[in-house]
């Protein structure tokens, strides 16, 4: 162990530990079990029976019950461990049960019946999981419905996002023309504006528009983001002018110009925002919580928000579901966790 | 052959983005030549301006005139004007600081609840991004996946996070049981007030520390190493040195995030609202599912006062962009300055 | 065909006039170069003929005809760019067709006239690089190579080897100078560096201020500077000035030595004599000269660069041929041809021929 922290974090000078060494493991011991721990202890949990969901203490791994098929009864039987009446032990299938009271049958001589007291016994387990906590919702309910409806939402509002806001970042960084500050200011302005601020006037709007109960209604009043827009003119200014002017001198057009020159020595600028927008628009609730009412429009967000507020919690069911819409973001996470990082750290832009 | 493929794989991404341009370019070239350099401006900036005029500018402006009518009617042009009788109904109190003595009592309450959580969870969220900044800012071994650890939580999206935690703090989770384990007794975290009220403020500490670690750490990056190297030389000790060259130096990063950190607090709803739901009673009821719930939720519908409501918190959040808009300029005229 | 005449031209931006009025009148295949210190409108000027900044006032023709209004596309000039402005996604083969490709050429000329220009600036190897991965040398060439497959009417750079170090600006500017005798196309140049001007120019046009102070070739500047500020800009070292004052038809120096008034000045009036620090000698014993005290000696082998000061404080420079074998605070005595001397009113001009 003291060769693993020693691995893990080097001292401040010397060979003494400093307070401040002890305080840096303490940190980041503490930092992994609580900012993991959860997701690990939710895909553990998502994994569990309702059975093994409902024991407490918990156990740490998800296990089910052993079960044996025995000729002559449809349904595969649980096994149990029995202590007979002479101290011997043996491995049992439960028939049928009547109260606290087991009839127990020897699979491999299923016409020898047992009764046995449910105290008497032990249930056979191993580690399992079970996959149908996934594949219920998915298939019976709707929420591959809601998946879907969730990367809809995302893959084109994140397009549109690109497409929208690299055009204005471009006429705002790349010309001169009267009114560029009057709208500068509008975006710089409303940078800070949250969509709880405009809830209200902003789904009349919607109503207005015909886009209530539609995944369009979720998706555009996102795209317009004053974020990204300043994000990637930042990003633009630092492309040379000269570059444009050569380009121009060579007969390209404005829309040339814009597309075959600026976006892609944009790149890195829209990666981010794609990363960003992506992230977003997965992850958005409030919004999408007041747009949709319709259970076949949901997006998982929203599905999983309502599943999970029905009388009667199928915990089971939604931890499974919190585990797949999570999974995207986590993708993110683990492939393009550099890009954000720097982004962030670049501009301050969550 | 690695770059080689980078490439071709390369070339086959712009390939079809190429023949768009080649698709698009004759019809644009000859809006230009229509409409000159001047219109193709107004062609790049029409379709976002188009969308944020409609979908933020418009309500934002007509946010105000419906905070001045009223009557379930979500259309405008249906809605009674009642000139400030909202703000009079929201600010018509006996006693502010005891809600229950206003006409608008969940109001008020959703006010101090938000007021209590911005002061706590602020303070608690900026200390430990600091601490954590600091401790990412040493010389460590693999920092990269450390700060990974950290910045974990802040992409995923609010309901995940606020089911894994409910899911934790359960009657029946697993942090009673390791309470049981310690030889504690267990705890209902999600139905006592006060604990609720801290679950909230645990949660979205947890969910937010990473980014502001993150901002914090860049900035302590950016200062020069030969400054430590010089106070060295000096004799300066570590403490000295902390007090003296690095907290000055990150003070105008730590503006910004305590900044921000107020400005997301007062807007404080999706951990919370999956969390707890405002609950217990209306023990973590905050102003952004007061406004959601006076707008859409509940029985007693009123979008006039929703939106009286939303302007009152927009005043603030303006003051505090402003603010922070402020400290940005100034950050920047540092930063050319370096 | 690459005449190119400019007329009345003014530029400002907002209150400040960069610009004060240019006449300019530059030949089908001269090589005209745009020399000033830096702000005096030199590159302002280039962009106003590229096209890609508006005259404020004026006219602007190639070939004869206005091309005022004409977008910087349609002008059919090419450029290159102080940072060669090259697109950094694009190999140097799509650098040099872009432009090729804009005007729909077809795709068999295009690679011909790629092919040429590569041939001619020897940057076939380099094609199917991207410009992050070239020296600046190679960067240069690439830039003119897109400037020159456009078989432009006339082609403007602007400081084009200023990024460029010291030995390799001397080899490129032998290639440019060769590159326009080959072509035969207009060439406007600008830079700030006069040994640039005086080795590629057939005429030099010396800015200063928003006004053209001088246009002539390069030898004539040299030799008969229109006033002090192009006698000053052009030479080096710069020349040596002296107050003086016309006495008895002739101009008497500091230290009282008379020399012959290099044009025709009034009696009594006040001038100034300004002298080449290479047009200078030391003195034969008992000739008339100038007494001077020697404060620095930079030794470069071929020449001697003495710095002293006269008896009333003025420095004065010269250059010496050889090792003379002077020492810091010996006394000189120097003497010149009165034909080297050049004469400037009050007002700085140079004063008329005698």
């Amino acid at each position: 162990m003291s060769r693993v922290t020693a691995f893990l974090t080097r001292r401040r000078g010397g060979d003494r530990w400093h307070w401040t060494d002890v305080v840096t493991v303490l940190w980041l011991g503490a930092g992994v079990i609580l900012m993991f721990g959860p997701a690990v202890w939710l895909v553990l949990s998502s994994l569990k029976t309702p059975a093994g969901l409902a024991e407490f203490p918990p156990t740490l791994l998800p296990y089910a019950a052993e079960t044996v098929v025995v000729e002559g009864y449809d349904k595969p039987l649980p096994l149990f461990t029995v202590t007979r009446e002479d101290g011997t032990e043996a491995v049992l299938a439960e028939a049928r049960r009547v109260g606290t009271v087991a009839q127990m049958i020897d699979p491999a001589n299923p016409d020898d019946k047992l009764r046995v007291n449910i105290a008497e016994r032990e249930p056979v387990r191993a580690v399992g999981f079970a996959w149908e906590n996934y594949t219920q919702p998915l298939v019976e309910r709707n929420f591959f419905l809601y998946a879907q409806n969730s990367v809809f939402v995302t893959v084109v509002a994140t397009i549109i996002t690109l497409v929208t806001n690299s055009m204005a970042a471009f006429a705002l960084s790349k010309y001169q023309f009267r009114g560029r500050s009057a709208v500068l200011i509008l975006i710089v302005a409303t940078l800070m504006i949250p969509l709880s601020v405009i809830l209200v006037p902003l789904f009349s709007i919607i109503s207005a528009t015909g886009l209530f109960n539609t995944l369009w209604g979720v998706i555009l009043p996102t795209v317009a983001t004053p974020t990204g827009v300043f994000l990637l003119r930042q990003y633009m200014l630092t492309i040379p002018d000269e570059i444009i002017e050569a380009a121009r001198m060579d007969h390209a057009s404005e829309w040339q110009i814009y597309w075959r020159i600026v976006l892609p020595l944009t790149a890195p600028a829209l990666a981010v925002l794609a990363i960003f927008s992506v992230v977003w628009r997965w992850n958005d609730f409030l919004w999408p919580l007041v747009v949709l009412s319709r259970q076949d429009v949901y997006t998982l967000q929203v599905g999983l928000n309502a599943y999970a507020g029905e009388l009667n919690v199928q915990w089971h069911f939604i931890l499974a579901m919190t585990v797949v819409t999570m999974i995207p973001v986590v993708l993110v996470f683990v492939f393009l966790q550099r890009f954000i990082t720097a982004g962030i750290a670049g501009t301050g832009v969550k | 052959m690695a770059t080689r493929l980078k490439h071709m794989a390369g070339a086959a991404a712009v390939a079809p983005l190429a023949l768009l341009a080649r698709v698009l370019d004759p019809p644009l070239r000859a809006l230009q030549r229509v409409a000159g350099q001047g219109g193709m401006i107004t062609f790049f900036l029409v379709p976002n301006m188009a969308i944020f005029g409609i979908f933020v500018l418009l309500p934002l402006c007509i946010n105000f005139v419906y905070s001045m009518t009223a009557g379930p009617e979500l259309f405008l042009a249906q809605r009674d004007w009642v000139g400030g009788a909202q703000y009079a109904k929201l600010l018509d109190c006996e006693d502010y600081t005891r809600p229950a003595t206003c006409d608008e009592d969940l109001f008020w309450t959703a006010v101090w609840n938000t007021a209590r959580f911005v002061v706590v969870q602020v303070t608690l969220l900026v200390v430990c991004a600091t601490v954590t900044a600091l401790i990412l800012n040493r010389e460590l071994r693999a920092r990269g996946f450390w700060r990974a650890v950290f910045f974990f939580p802040v992409l995923l999206s609010p309901v995940v996070v606020g089911l894994i935690w409910r899911w934790i703090l359960q009657r029946d989770g697993i942090l009673n049981a390791a309470m049981l384990d310690l030889g504690l007794d267990p705890v209902n975290w999600l139905i006592e007030r006060g604990w609720a009220f801290a679950a909230t403020v645990g949660v979205t500490i947890w969910a937010h520390l990473g980014f502001y670690a993150l901002i914090l750490l860049a900035g302590l990056q950016a200062i020069p190493r030969d400054l430590y190297e010089a106070a060295e030389m000096d004799g300066t000790r570590p403490a000295r040195m902390f007090w003296r060259i690095t907290l000055p130096l990150l003070m105008p990063n730590l503006l910004v995030v305590i900044v921000l950190a107020l400005i997301r607090a007062v807007q404080v709803f999706d951990e919370a609202y999956v969390l707890t739901g405002g609950g217990p009673g209306t023990a973590t009821l905050y102003m952004t599912q007061y406004i959601y719930e006076v707008g859409f939720a509940s029985l007693l519908k009123n979008p006039g006062l929703a939106a009286a409501a939303s302007i009152l918190m927009g005043g603030v959040l303006v003051v505090l962009t402003l603010v922070q808009l402020g400290l940005g300029r100034r950050g920047e005229s540092k930063g050319k300055a370096r | 065909m690459g005449r190119i005449t400019l007329t009345g031209i003014e530029k400002a931006f907002g209150h400040v006039e960069v610009l004060k009025g240019i006449d300019l009148d530059i030949g089908e295949g001269e090589l005209v170069v745009f020399v000033g210190p830096s702000g005096c409108g030199k590159s302002t000027l280039l962009r106003l003929i590229a096209g890609l900044d508006r005259p404020t006032g004026g006219r602007i023709e190639i070939n004869g005809a206005d091309v005022t209004r004409v977008g910087a596309a349609d002008r059919g000039l090419a450029m290159v760019f102080q940072s060669y402005a090259l697109y950094p996604h694009m190999t140097v083969r799509q650098n040099l067709s872009f432009g090729l490709e804009n005007i729909h050429m077809p795709k068999p000329e295009i690679a011909t006239r790629i092919a040429e220009a590569a041939r001619m600036l020897e940057i076939e190897p380099l094609m199917e690089r991207r410009p992050g991965q070239l020296s600046g040398g190679q960067r240069q060439r690439v830039a003119i190579g897109r400037a020159i497959v456009r078989n432009p009417t006339a082609f403007l750079l602007d400081e084009p080897l200023s990024n460029l170090d010291a030995e390799l600006r001397v080899s490129m500017r032998a290639e440019l100078a060769a590159l326009h005798d080959r072509l035969g196309t207009t060439m406007i140049y600008v830079t700030h560096d006069q040994v640039e001007a005086m080795t590629l120019a057939d005429r030099i046009v010396v800015l200063r201020a928003g006004r053209i102070d001088q246009v002539d070739t390069p030898l004539g500047l040299y030799n008969r500077p229109a006033n002090l500020f192009v006698a000053g800009f052009i030479g080096a070292p710069n020349m040596n000035f002296f107050a003086a004052r016309i006495a008895g038809g002739q101009a008497v120096l500091p230290g009282g030595l008379a020399v012959p008034v290099p044009g025709r000045a009034a009696e009594g009036a006040d001038i100034t004599i300004g002298i080449r620090p290479q047009h200078m000698r030391l003195a034969d014993p008992g000739a008339p000269a100038l007494e001077a005290r020697v404060t620095l000696v930079e030794a470069l082998g071929a020449e001697t660069v003495v710095h002293a000061t006269l008896a009333d404080g003025e420095r004065i420079l010269t250059v010496l041929p050889g090792q003379p074998g002077l020492e810091r605070d010996a006394v000189v005595r120097l003497a010149f041809d009165s034909a080297d001397l050049h004469g400037f009113d009050g007002a700085g001009q140079r004063l008329p021929e005698p």
